[in-house]
């Protein structure tokens, strides 16, 4: 028979308003929902069965289902960076003007090319990719893989950024109530009268779940409860809010749905909940079970709940003539909801030899025909339902009769929705009575104190009737698991298990034949399970289809792990805040709107950001940072040093503290002078370098590097508290107390003079690795004496609220001497010519001081030091390890960083032996020629040796091997 | 279009002074020294103008007015005479903002993983804002929360954001 | 995401507000080691299934190092110590055994 109008039912429908009309649009196509629909339902009132296509075969599907566990009818919603695949219409509230769009078909839902893989079929078996495109190899990569890449994917992903907003809360609750069903609101409610914090999460938006759905009078039990809920104080009801995963420590975590596809609103579109819960109650209930009976994918095949939903929530009739195919007593009510809203109900189809329950009996006596031992054989129709061919249950699938209908409501039991109580370790047992997985009391999940966090109550625990005044008998269910029992190939290679990644029966039994055993295997070799809808409605058929091609118990092949999420979560609910400026932490120094302020072109350094340079009009980075050295080197320059490490190190034992973090020695500085020191972890290797200041008696200022400011101090802290805990030492980290300005050049002095203050910076009264303290233009300061630049340098650290006062001040006094800022570019050229090392260009965490030639920074004298021990290990002595040196490009190009020297051979994996590699590699505008460091193998002994560089494009770059130090090797310029 | 959910305001008149010491040993002459006694583990002690905050077993945190900071720096070190300890002034270090409102709580919820609606008084609670550190206290109609001065622009931004009106937490 | 007590300040911190620190109680190896006593004290790590000594720093929090006895595998919490101890005191040995009667310490002397 046709699909025929009307699709609405002229009364009924809960929750709908008839008296408001919603537009919406359809793969173009303009149609009207109702006040309360949702897109399933909408669609369906508009005659819409056809939803999808299935995702291999490109089969035509209408909905299954009416809840989370929907595979087939999955839409595009919305427009540009709004747009989303692979949305649920059976959950998706109705907004005006929504636009959707199907997937998977090519040029239209009706007309899909794509379909042609549905005759292909029998050559499309479980495993075809495996076992097709393996040969010949080369294949696979230019061949096949591109063109199966194209074809693949459900839905297309968005291309434009997502305009909407997104934000998380943290909560916290004594008692998490999970479902807000009858068994949920039950359990709040006891869990309040004892005086517990209770969270109650509800993944709709209404309450009660299937309660008022399915019961006489559930809807005035749900709302009794809760009135009572919502008058005590210590309890948050929250709707629309899917917890969609449990993790350790009872970390649950939920998504709220504020605005979903309602822009206008203005406020965050999803809340991401992060709950630290003393314990969970699953009240997840259950969902439906599919049939396996040959053809039961076409659309207008719907699980018996579904259609009973249309009908009550929505006033919609999925079809006029329902035949309702069941193992249970709960379908029967599908088809009173049915004839009572005026529809046909021709045959309730029974594969039990017996039903006389209550339900039956009303079924019976409404007049409906109900046959035993009843199943169906196959259904009619292609793109829809035409009717149904019956057969004995326990036969072999011999038509004995056929049936026109529109519909076939189908309904193979329950299974209880365990995927919480799984998430975080809970284990299940098969129960053999209602043939289900539910959760094992004596394996629940744990919590911190070792004992059990979550209770599943209700139909999740496989209680699926309906509690107090409102529970009625019921007959038991019998396990179907094949439709008929003893269905042939023919029939087996029609049914559908998953129902979007098109894995029937056949599937299962030939992966079971082919030796894949373990329940895992087979998900992964069929993709059974796999799909958006994560096995939802086909995973507990499919173990059954796997147990009975083993031969074993269900319960022997166990289930395949339940992971969250529970229902996909968007990328942008989990980045929630962190987009945009906000993505990370941008630490930003006192000067940093100076910075912007004159042209800085900035780089990451951690999460700081540093001016690489100062491009001025009409220059390019490149150039910028020539100008900037050329500049220091010959008049004055500005470095904004403010990110370094400035850690404070004071006590009695600082001293000998400082001897064991430092390789040399620092317990012997004078005060008033400053010390370059090297710090290496236990394995030797180097992790940091910096300039220490002795500031008085039991008082050391240690600089670090400006990555290393937050790792020294914790290390610093890690040793005093786990180690030497007896130690008399307080450290504090004073990095963002301080502005830090480096002034370099032949005109530093100059410079400083001009602006006045307490301290003489006469190369007498402050010479090199020297520090005093007083003010400099009016601003208290200390001075420290130190180059990093190779030129007469003093760094200033200031009270970083008057850092900026400070680098103003300098700039307006030394305009006639060409002050210049600087960046971190230029600092690392100027250090390169001076061969002075980099922690993470020199280093890489595996390089120990003596690799470098720092040996005079290594205390012989010291019993001990952090790396000591490691340093003396048979490979850190070894002669062969690669040193520093300088490289001298004999061409006058620049050589690539990190390119490596090859040497004589191959190893054994037939790569060329290499004896070298550039550490460092910059344009010395200072020298007019390339500069570079680098680490070779008995470097130092090699001098005026060439090396070769092999490039990617083929050729041979060469480059001698000199003295690392480039410029001023006597150090008479930093010394000035 | 609704209130934004709290007010956030940046506050720069602080000073700050970070004390190190044994606090069994040297506590009384500190609390002399600061004004203000030695708070519980977790706690924060005011007088409206001083806050003396537990920052860890052997640290404190003495929040004055700028002005005040250099005498009592002095104080400080006075009363820590014999003593192994570390007084340091952090005036600069940091950035300091008031969160105030009837959903200022919300604001909290939504960065730091902290029961922000149920935090007493007088507790000081460090803990993370977004993705760095902070620490936070309840002060009249809201809380105060004082991070690194680096961070300022992104506590500000994540703050901002996370009071937009019509966000508030109460279930819907 | 686990939930740790900090012993030093009684926060209740979550994963996120901690650094992890890796296996506790190692004794430091200096100079006068063997390379034998030397490489065990820098590689081998215990990588238990079951009961666990671990570092952690409330980094986000009071900055304190402290040590935690866990279950690896369950993820039940015996109870976190200060650091400053070469062994796990008694009344953590006794919460282990309390739920595990058949654990035995792996070190010699408690009292050491």
């Amino acid at each position: 028979m046709t699909h025929t109008p009307p699709f609405r039912l002229p009364k009924g429908g809960r929750l709908i308003d008839r008296a408001f009309q919603i537009p919406f649009r359809f793969d173009g196509r303009h149609l009207r929902g109702l006040t309360g629909d949702t897109l399933a339902s909408a669609l369906l009132a508009n005659g819409q069965m056809l939803m999808g296509r299935s995702f291999k075969y490109h089969r035509p599907r209408g909905p299954v289902a009416s809840g989370v566990e929907e595979p087939n009818a999955l839409l595009g919603l919305g427009q540009g960076g709004r747009f989303e695949p692979n949305q649920r219409a059976t959950t998706t509230p109705l907004v005006h003007g929504m636009i959707t769009r199907s997937q998977n078909c090519w040029p239209s839902l009706d007309a899909d090319v794509g379909a042609v893989n549905n005759w292909l079929s029998p050559v499309f078996p479980a495993g075809f990719y495996y076992k097709t495109f393996i040969h010949p190899r080369p294949f696979w990569k230019h061949l096949f893989e591109p063109i199966i890449r194209r074809s693949a994917g459900l839905g297309r992903a968005p291309t434009d950024p997502d305009p909407d907003r997104y934000e998380q809360a943290y909560d916290f609750a004594d008692t998490v109530v999970v479902g807000g069903g009858i068994a949920g609101l039950t359990a709040a409610r006891d869990a309040a009268q004892a005086g517990q914090r209770v969270l109650v999460l509800e993944q709709e938006g209404l309450w009660g779940g299937r309660t008022p759905v399915d019961h006489e009078g559930g809807q005035a039990v749900i709302d009794a409860l809760l009135s009572d809920l919502r008058g005590r104080s210590n309890v948050t009801l929250r709707r629309n809010t899917m917890a969609t995963g449990l993790y350790d420590h009872g970390y649950l975590i939920a998504r709220e749905a504020l605005a979903d596809h309602d822009p206008n609103q203005g406020i965050p579109r999803q809340r991401l909940w992060r709950i630290r819960a003393g314990r969970v109650i699953a009240a997840t209930g259950a969902l439906e079970r599919p049939l396996a009976f040959a053809c039961n994918d076409v659309p207008g095949v719907m699980l018996a709940s579904a259609v009973r939903d249309f009908i009550t929530n929505h006033g919609v009739a999925p079809g006029q003539r329902i035949v309702v195919v069941t193992n249970n007593d709960d379908a029967y009510r599908t088809a009173l909801t049915a004839l009572a809203a005026g529809l046909d109900v021709p045959a309730i189809l029974d594969a039990r030899p017996v039903a006389d329950g209550d339900l039956p009996r009303a079924a019976r006596a409404a007049g409906i025909t109900v046959l035993n031992d009843a199943g169906i054989a196959k259904v009619k129709g292609h793109r829809h339902v035409e009717g149904v061919a019956l057969c004995v249950q326990s036969g072999e699938g011999k038509v004995m009769d056929g049936i026109d209908c529109d519909v076939v409501a189908m309904s193979g039991g329950w299974s209880p929705v365990v995927h919480l109580y799984s998430h975080c370790g809970g284990k299940l047992a098969w129960d053999e009575e209602q043939a289900m997985f539910r959760p094992d009391p004596d394996r629940p999940p744990l919590g911190a104190d070792g004992t059990g966090n979550v209770t599943a109550i209700g139909a999740a625990n496989g209680d699926l009737r309906c509690a107090g005044d409102l529970e009625r008998d019921e007959g038991a269910t019998m396990p179907v698991w094949v439709m008929p029992a003893r269905a042939p190939y023919k029939l087996r290679a029609k049914m559908w298990l998953d129902f979007q990644n098109d894995v029937k029966v056949t599937d299962v039994e030939l992966a079971a034949r082919e030796g894949y055993a373990s329940v895992e295997h087979t998900k992964r070799y069929t993709t059974l399970g796999m799909a958006t809808d994560q096995g939802k409605l086909s995973n507990i058929n499919g173990l059954a289809v796997l147990s009975n091609a083993l031969n074993q118990p269900i319960h022997a092949t166990g289930t395949t792990t339940f992971r969250p999420p529970y229902t996909p979560l968007t990328l942008a609910t989990i980045a929630a805040e962190a987009k945009g400026d906000a993505f990370q932490p941008l630490r930003k120094t006192p000067m940093h709107s100076w910075h912007e302020a004159h042209g800085a072109s900035f780089e990451p350094v951690g999460q700081w950001r540093r001016p690489y340079a100062y491009p001025r009009a009409g220059e390019d980075r490149h150039a910028a940072v020539n100008r900037e050295i050329l500049a220091v080197r010959k008049g004055v320059g500005t470095l904004d040093a403010s990110t370094l490490g400035k850690i404070l190190v004071k006590g009695p034992d600082a001293g000998r503290f400082l001897d064991m973090l430092y390789t040399n020695m620092m317990s012997t500085l004078p005060v008033g002078k400053c010390r370059y020191g090297l710090m290496c972890n236990e394995n030797g290797f180097l992790m940091d370098d910096g300039v220490v200041a002795r500031l008085a008696d039991d008082t050391w200022l240690c600089h670090t590097t400006t990555g290393g400011a937050d790792r020294i101090h914790g290390h610093m802290e890690d040793w005093l508290q786990c180690e030497w805990w007896d130690w008399q030492v307080y450290t504090a980290n004073l990095t963002e107390q301080f502005a830090q300005i480096a002034v370099a050049g032949p005109q530093a002095r100059t410079l400083l003079e001009r602006l006045g203050g307490s301290i003489d910076l006469s190369a007498g009264a402050l010479p090199f690795m020297t520090w005093a303290e007083g003010d400099i233009a009016g601003i208290p300061a200390r001075i420290f004496r130190i180059s990093f630049s190779g030129e007469l340098s003093y760094e200033i650290a200031v009270p970083a609220n008057r850092g900026l006062e400070l680098w103003e001040r300098l700039h307006d006094a030394g305009r006639d001497l060409g002050i210049t800022p600087y960046g971190t570019e230029a600092m690392h050229v100027m250090r390169a010519e001076k061969g002075f090392i980099m922690i993470g260009d020199e280093t890489d965490g595996t390089i120990i001081p003596q690799d470098l030639g720092l040996d005079w920074a290594i205390s012989k004298k010291k019993a001990d030091y952090i790396g000591k021990r490691a340093q003396r290990r048979t490979h850190m002595t070894d002669g062969k390890r690669w040193k520093l040196v300088g490289l001298e490009s004999l061409d006058g190009r620049v050589l690539p960083d990190g390119a490596y020297a090859v040497a004589e051979g191959v190893n054994a994996n037939g790569q060329r032996k290499v004896q070298g590699r550039v550490t460092s590699s910059y344009h010395s505008p200072t020298l007019g020629r390339p500069i570079a460091m680098g680490l070779v193998q008995h470097g130092p002994a090699r001098m005026g040796q060439v090396l070769e560089f092999p490039m990617p494009s083929g050729e041979v770059m060469k480059a001698r091997i000199t003295d690392p130090v480039f410029y001023d090797k006597e150090g008479s310029r930093l010394n000035g | 279009m609704a209130e934004a959910l709290a007010t956030i305001a940046r506050r720069t008149e602080l000073g700050m002074i970070t004390i190190r010491a044994d606090l069994s040993r040297a506590g009384d002459a500190l609390a002399e020294a600061a004004g203000l006694a030695i708070p519980d583990r977790t706690g924060i002690v005011t007088d409206g103008s001083r806050n003396l905050g537990w920052m860890s077993p052997d640290e404190l945190l003495l929040l004055l007015p700028v002005t005040e900071v250099d005498a009592t720096l002095e104080d400080l070190q006075q009363a820590l005479t014999g003593e192994h300890g570390l007084v340091v002034d952090m005036s600069d270090a940091r950035a300091v903002f008031d969160v105030t409102g009837p959903h200022a709580a919300d604001v909290i919820a939504k960065l730091a993983p902290v029961d922000s609606g149920a935090l007493p008084d007088e507790h000081l609670r460090r803990t993370r804002l977004a993705q760095t550190a902070a620490a936070i206290w309840r002060t009249p109609g809201g809380f105060r929360v004082i991070g690194f001065r680096s961070t300022a622009d992104y506590l500000a931004l994540v703050l901002t954001n996370a009071a937009i009106p019509g966000s508030q937490l109460a279930p819907r | 995401m686990l939930t740790l007590t900090c012993p030093y300040c009684g926060i209740a911190a979550e994963e996120a507000e901690l650094h992890p620190g890796g296996e506790a109680h190692l004794q430091r190896i200096g100079p006068s080691g063997t390379d034998e006593e030397f490489e065990a004290y820098l590689f081998a790590r215990k990588n238990a299934k079951g009961i666990h000594f671990e570092r952690w720093r409330h980094a986000y929090g009071c900055g304190k190092w402290f040590l935690a006895a866990r279950c690896t595998a369950t993820l039940q919490v015996f109870g976190t110590y200060e650091a400053q101890t070469k062994h796990p005191p008694a009344e953590i040995v006794e919460a282990i055994r309390k739920s595990r009667p058949d654990w035995q310490p792996d070190w010699t002397s408690a009292a050491e």
